[in-house]
């Protein structure tokens, strides 16, 4: 079964969820394609200013 | 727009002549219709916005081609269908803000000065419309008084149709309400409405805390149901009720609606292609021992499409979602992708420097305040330089790309970059040196951007002076830089789970299912931990029929080796070479591991107040669960149980909420309804914290009768037994009496109190928190790993966490550490510390002082006695070199005497 088995895979959003999955899974030796709708990665955390708890910039 | 020809130059959008509403900035700026999202955007590439380009709609215009310096744009592009060969697919699609112009009684859609939370973000924003200056949009005036309304879009069937509690609202109105508070001075009056405070996440207690009494943000819990316009003013009048029943009127010069998370209908209906299945509220429905499986195999799940999460839950189950599969697709691992070619370095030691300098104009950023020109001359007429060029955007590709060419070209052997921040670039450029057969360390970055373009807008002249001396320190310091090496280390391939429980458990089976030996140690004598005392979870599985599978899972695993009854006695060496002794009975033993992942729990809190122990009908939510569990009789005959929340949980001693016990109570409030419907059932709580779709068991708590009562933390129920009567006297928030309520048995939800393991954290040199959990590397970006290199951390050794949270974070915490198993081998960082041991007194401040344990006293050979630094555990911070009395260590890369060069330097402009 395994010889069947694709070594990459798709992940569908680009915001801190969709990268973080990216990130480890490329780091892990798999082959990623990153699936953004929008022209740039981030998501809604790029538009936030500080984040809780800590107040760190979220850019 | 040609991807791999645009240079971001911002060429284009400067001619544009089309103005467009900027998304970005939720709306509150124009943009261009051929544009960036933002500065800091990846990919920094232009983008036209076909719906909106002139020439696109209209066919004519062409202003952004004939502007292009590298005809980058095409207007022939037309979207394309790919077709992907994947062995598993993430769905990270995250959620829409709800949006409230559809509610005509918060005035969103008719008057400026009421704001959604994320435009109000942007207004914080240095970035943003006002460059982080709070104004009003009507009138751009400073605001004195700003209202937020929680609950806007969610926990709400009458408006609109989201039942569910966004989990996020309340602790982003507080953070917004206290950044605007320190914009705009402590005269902001900031007031927050809303019905229950929901900080149940690491450290938002204090942080609720915090703005209540030291930021004096005012909390009211009512709310609002009319926002009237004062006519002119652009003021705002609220009407609304107090929880005694007293109607308030004030005015406010802007109202934010905290608006929560939706899943947008273009997701349910790709969902519904995809053949997955949604929960109530639209969210990708999972199991709680499962809580990143959609309902189809292969497809998994991350962020908030699984439900409304904050950010690190995100970023937890983001990698618990690659563990998963990565589970599935261990076989064919490192069969897709490609190993990087090395160029051979080129030896360039005892060369005569030659330097390269390139000064980044970084579009305008830098340029349009420095005179770049004037300072490539400069630089060009100091010594060692070679050569000396400026670039548009020295990080664009084929800025790199020309880079390596010039090094060869000109036999470069030392670079100065003056551009922006090291922290993002410096690793890029690095890259580039790399790939020209240079070593990454004959590189010297020098900020003159963040540190000099953007903060001496006003003065461009003494701006470049600035440059100038700069790029004189830059140059002066890496004409005495040398070649560094990296000491590189095998990885060894075994893993170390230390703790039994639910965590520990799902850790130690992703780490196995991924290919790695495993050990797992539990000092106790059977697996499952706390979750051995729980009945249910909150979505109604049995936990002791899951746990029974995930421990049979873990004994018939060939690759885990278990420990019971073990402990850890010592933990020796570093990341990818941990040497660990485990203590059984007596019996110690060694253990060779790469990496550790600590998952040593919490406990239940044992209550000293509401009279517990005196009496066998005053009980703990774990002895209820007992009692569940073993179908009690006695349960069906109660008459009233009542539940006292809070028990030990946010109390000045220990400032943080337990996360379960509100769901929990309430999952157990309705088990006793539902079998006897005729039982009085109470909850006593303080704010009910069912977050996400937790709020659905609250309500439906609420639709089978139990009683929900409020109290305050200085006025609590009292629990007394007077001739063989359990009564509980408690302050109702509405009449703002006394009750007394007569039951038969008293819940009490008490905390979930850490396992403050001092020796562990010793062990691996790791650090606890206030509340005794244990740090993790970041708040938002790390939750599941240490600073320490190698050691992982997840489940209640944390935070206090439901089960589905914990196994996901156990997911991601072997998620994580194999992402360091899988390069099998480390290379140190060349800027460590070294001790010249001829010189060393073998004074020992170095040993005792580093925060790594990196110095120890050399075994053996000529200097035995001295000290040696471990390159693996030396973090280059420099402390023991600044400690060494006897000037014998030098920190690699900042030698003394490049410092004091740099400092020389500087002093030529002082």
């Amino acid at each position: 079964m395994t010889k069947d088995m694709i070594g990459s895979v798709m992940v569908v959003g680009g915001g801190i969820a969709g990268m973080q999955s990216a990130l480890d899974l490329a780091d892990a030796g798999y082959y990623v394609y990153l699936v953004e709708k929008g022209p740039s990665i981030g998501g809604v955390m790029a538009q936030l200013d500080k984040t809780f708890p800590t107040n760190d910039c979220a850019m | 727009m040609d991807e791999s020809k645009c240079i971001a130059c911002g060429a284009c959008t400067e001619k544009c002549p089309k103005k467009v509403v900027d998304t970005y900035n939720a709306g509150l700026a124009k943009r261009k219709a051929i544009y960036v999202e933002y500065p800091q955007a990846v990919p920094l590439k232009y983008r036209i916005d076909p719906e909106e380009c002139i020439y696109l709609t209209k066919g004519k215009c062409g202003t952004c081609k004939k502007k292009c310096p590298v005809d980058a744009i095409d207007y022939d592009q037309k979207p394309e269908n790919v077709t992907l060969d994947v062995g598993s697919v993430i769905l990270a699609p995250g959620f829409e803000p709800f949006s409230p112009a559809g509610l005509d009684n918060y005035q969103y859609a008719s008057h400026p000065n009421v704001v959604t939370a994320l435009e109000f973000e942007r207004l914080l924003s240095a970035s943003g419309p006002t460059h982080g200056h709070v104004a009003r949009p009507s009138d751009g005036k400073d605001p004195k008084k700003i209202a937020w309304f929680q609950c806007v879009g969610s926990r709400d069937m009458n408006r609109c149709d989201n039942a569910y509690c966004s989990s996020v609202c309340c602790m982003y109105a507080i953070k917004e309400a206290v950044i605007a508070k320190e914009h705009a001075g402590d005269d902001l009056d900031c007031s927050i409405f809303f019905m229950d405070m929901r900080t149940h996440g690491k450290e938002f207690e204090r942080f609720y805390d915090n703005a209540k009494n030291k930021s004096g943000v005012k909390f009211i819990r009512s709310r609002v149901h009319t926002i009237t316009p004062l006519q002119d003013t652009g003021d705002l009048e609220l009407r609304y009720v107090t929880e005694d029943g007293a109607l308030k009127t004030d005015v406010f010069d802007m109202v934010v609606l905290s608006v929560g998370m939706q899943i947008p209908a273009e997701l349910v209906s790709l969902s519904n292609k995809l053949g997955i299945n949604l929960t109530p509220g639209n969210f990708c429905d999972t199991g709680t021992f499962t809580p990143v499986e959609t309902s189809r195999p292969g497809i998994f799940v991350s962020g908030a499409f699984q439900g409304p999460k904050d950010i690190p839950q995100a970023v937890v189950d983001s990698s618990a979602a690659s563990a998963a599969a990565a589970e599935l697709l261990s076989g064919v691992r490192n069969t897709r992708t490609k190993e990087k070619e090395l160029v051979p370095e080129m030896n360039v030691l005892g060369d005569r420097p030659k330097i390269g300098v390139f000064i980044c104009q970084c579009g305008i950023n830098i340029a349009g305040v420095v005179n770049v020109p004037k300072v490539v001359e400069y630089a060009a007429s100091l010594p060692y330089v070679e050569f000396a060029t400026d670039k548009l955007f020295a990080c664009s590709q084929d800025a790199q790309d020309s880079m390596v060419d010039l090094i060869a070209e000109k036999g470069l052997n030392r670079i100065v970059m003056a551009a922006c921040t090291p922290k993002t670039h410096e690793p890029l450029f690095q890259e580039t040196l790399t790939n020209a057969g240079l070593n990454k360390y004959l590189f010297e970055m020098t900020n003159i951007r963040n540190q000099n373009s953007w903060v001496h807008k006003n003065n461009p002249e003494l701006a470049t002076e600035k440059a100038k001396d700069l790029v004189r320190m830059a140059i002066a310091k890496v004409a005495m830089q040398e070649p560094l090496k990296e000491t590189e280390l095998d990885v060894n391939q075994t893993a170390l789970v230390i703790g039994g429980g639910i965590a520990g458990m799902a850790s130690a089976s992703s780490l196995a299912k991924q290919g790695y030996t495993t050990h797992l140690v539990e000092k106790g004598s059977r697996l499952g931990g706390q979750a051995n005392n729980l009945f249910h979870t909150a979505k109604g599985e049995s936990i002791p029929e899951k746990l029974a599978e995930m421990v049979k899972d873990i004994e018939s695993n060939d690759r885990i080796k278990l420990h019971l009854n073990t402990e850890l006695s010592n933990v020796d060496g570093f990341v990818g070479n941990f040497v660990s002794t485990l203590s059984s009975n007596g019996n110690e033993e060694t253990l060779d591991h790469g990496i550790a992942v600590v998952a040593t729990g919490a406990s239940p809190y044992t209550p000293s107040e509401y009279s517990y122990g005196s009496d066998d009908r005053i009980i703990t939510s774990l002895d209820l669960d007992k009692k569940l569990m073993a179908g009690d009789p006695a349960l069906k005959k109660l008459n009233g149980a009542l539940f006292i929340q809070c028990v030990g949980s946010r109390e000045p001693e220990r400032m943080y909420c337990s996360r379960v016990c509100c769901t929990h109570s309430i999952e157990n409030a309705i088990e006793l309804k539902e079998i006897n419907p005729d039982m009085n059932v109470y909850v006593l709580y303080r704010d009910i914290r069912t977050y996400g779709e937790k709020e659905l068991l609250y309500k439906k708590a609420r639709q089978l009768g139990v009683i929900f009562i409020r109290f305050s933390i200085d006025n609590k129920p009292v629990v007394k037994t007077e001739n063989g009567k359990l009564t509980v006297t408690v302050t109702d928030h509405v009449l703002q009496l006394p009750m007394e309520l007569e039951v038969d048995l008293v819940t009490l939800a008490t905390a979930i109190i850490p396992n403050t393991d001092e020796k562990l954290a010793n062990f691996f040199k790791v650090a606890i928190n206030q509340d005794g959990f244990f740090i993790e590397k970041h708040a938002k970006l790390g939750p599941s790993e240490f600073p320490t290199d190698g050691v992982y951390l997840c489940g209640m050794a944390h935070y206090p966490k439901p089960i589905d949270e914990s196994i996901a974070h156990a997911k991601a915490a072997a998620a994580r550490a194999v992402t360091l198993l899988a390069r099998q081998k480390i290379f140190s960082s060349g800027t460590i510390a070294q001790v010249d041991q001829a010189n060393c007194a073998a004074c020992g401040v170095c040993v005792s002082i580093c925060p790594y344990s990196a110095p120890s006293y050399a075994e053996k050979g000529r200097f035995a006695g001295k000290a040696e630094v471990n390159p693996a555990l030396c973090k280059g911070c420099g402390l023991c070199v600044a400690s060494c009395r006897s000037g014998a260590i030098h920190l690699k890369g900042f030698d003394t005497d490049q410092i004091l060069t740099q400092i020389f330097e500087m002093d030529e402009a002082v």
